[in-house]
């Protein structure tokens, strides 16, 4: 068996593990795929933090990936961040730079296995603000220069390729350059408060053949995060496992300690678990229903007959459900166009699903035809009155009960 | 800090592969048991890679316990016509920093 096959069927423990350690942030990104802003009174606890640290050091999670929200306005971050450096576990955190002061700096400067990640969406302050809100530019420029003094070395700087900055990517990587930091280009997903933003920030089609004609020419020490494998389908494959990792090699806590089987896709149908329940989290990475489906042989549906279904693998969960396509059906992007003719063909009334969570700050201005926050039940009673208890059942009855 | 400095035991790519020397896994590099093998992790580089069979692991994990390459690959088990093969995978996990001369 190949090794990448391997993976498909899952790991003892995950590769890339993404721990978001609150909801709460400064800013309120317009594509904020956990759809930030406000702490849940929920979060874990220093000490569950601090256990959790425990568990991924005993199953050998080499290094965890920490977001949020903003994770540096946890009061407890720093105390975190050496105690998981302390306990075996790596971390490289996602900022978006508005503590990283000079001391800051220095501090992480001085300190082994972490790695430091500055989240900067356009190249130019007009381009970057218009996404992630007035000032944020300065903000991740000041923290870059911060640390770039200080000596940390090659931090990374970690772009959302959107329609608006695919033209800025030399100068994304000039600006790297400029301060000895490593670029990584990262795909836009309708997932959070992109959902929302999706059809204004994604790139076109013409735009996403030449970011991968950039990426073939001048991606060799950019990073991707192995996230434009839906690209692939052009031509040659792109560096990186090309394939979907969620629940297999990759999976998200959330601020709560809800395990979802990839940072984009908070939504209940994605939802394995949660740390704090018995067994913790190797429990739930190793025992989850959900997780096990994803490991199971999965159904490329119509897409299985296209003679790039091996480069592409039907492209990204989570971008199909957040725009409403089936799993097994095309991606939204997809190269030959498969994708925009399926949303085309979605109903008006097609229910797309979204998000089960959602921590905007309530200042931020709401789109006036915006959906009513509801969260709507799942299944709803086949009729208004309904009390039989096989109601929506459907055919699904057990075994041996006839139905006349 | 990215790039911690590497101690004066580890500058270990100096120099060929010996099989009749004694070999580690090297300090800075855990190894965490996969269906397929084994997945490889330095702290230092921050590489990820892996071991793609169970006995290719089982040799690594031997050679702290033998004084040359070759008693751990008897140790493990590993058929005489493998031997070459088994050799140059480790003179490859040499190379890439991943065991070390002691």
């Amino acid at each position: 068996m190949k090794l990448v096959e391997h993976f498909t069927h899952g790991l003892t423990s995950p590769i890339c593990l993404t721990w978001e350690l609150t909801y709460a942030c400064n800013l309120s990104c317009v594509h904020c795929l956990s759809s930030s802003g406000r702490r849940d009174p929920n979060e874990l606890s220093t000490d569950e933090a601090k256990a959790v640290i425990d568990e991924l050091q005993r199953m050998q999670v080499f290094y965890v990936n920490i977001g949020g929200g903003e994770p540096t306005v946890r009061s407890d971050f720093w105390e975190l961040l050496d105690y998981a450096i302390a306990h075996d576990v790596g971390v490289k955190f996602s900022t978006n730079g508005v503590k990283l002061d000079k001391a800051r700096a220095e501090q992480l400067a001085k300190t082994d296995y972490v790695d430091v990640q500055i989240s900067l969406d356009g190249a130019t302050a007009e381009v970057n603000d218009h996404v992630r809100g007035p000032g944020s530019y300065d903000t991740a420029i000041r923290a870059m220069e911060n640390l770039y003094e200080a000596g940390f070395g090659q931090f990374k700087i970690s772009v959302v390729v959107t329609r608006q900055n695919v033209d800025q990517l030399d100068d994304f990587k000039a600006i790297a350059d400029r301060y000895g930091a490593q670029l990584r280009i990262t795909r836009l997903r309708p997932s959070g408060r992109g959902a929302d933003t999706w059809d204004e920030l994604h790139p076109t089609q013409p735009q996403q053949k030449q970011l991968y004609d950039w990426l073939v020419a001048r991606g060799e020490d950019v990073l991707t995060g192995d996230s434009f494998f839906h690209l692939s389908a052009y031509g040659q494959e792109l560096p990186g496992l090309n394939l979907c990792g969620a629940g297999r090699v990759v999976c998200l806590i959330d601020p709560v300690g809800d395990v979802y089987a990839c940072p984009f896709a908070i939504h209940d149908q994605f939802l394995a678990g949660n740390v704090r329940s018995e067994g913790g989290f190797r429990t739930v990475w190793q025992d989850s229903e959900l997780f096990a489906e994803l490991r199971g042989p999965q159904s490329g549906g119509a897409c299985t007959k296209c003679s790039h279904y091996d480069a592409c693998q039907g492209g990204c969960m989570a971008a199909k459900f957040f725009t409403g396509l089936p799993l097994d059906g095309p991606d939204p992007e997809c190269v030959l166009g498969n994708g925009e003719t399926e949303l085309a063909k979605l109903e008006m009334d097609t229910i797309v699903p979204k998000p089960s969570l959602d921590h905007s700050h309530r200042t931020t201005p709401q789109r006036k035809d915006g959906p009513v926050p509801l969260t709507l039940s799942v299944r709803r009673p086949d009729k208004a009155c309904d009390s039989d208890p096989l109601a929506g059942e459907g055919r699904r009855l057990p075994a041996g009960v006839r139905v006349n | 800090m990215t790039a911690a400095p590497v101690g004066t035991a580890e500058a270990a790519p100096t120099g060929a592969f010996d099989p009749a020397a004694p070999y580690r896994l090297a300090e800075s590099v855990s190894l965490r048991p996969e269906s397929f093998g084994a997945l490889v992790y330095d702290f230092h580089t921050r590489r990820l890679s892996f071991l793609k069979t169970k006995p290719l692991v089982r040799v690594v994990e031997a050679l702290a316990h033998h004084d040359d390459v070759h008693g751990a690959l008897t140790a493990a088990e590993v058929p005489d016509d493998q031997r070459d093969q088994y050799l140059r995978a480790l003179a490859g996990l040499a190379q890439a920093g991943t065991i070390q001369p002691r």
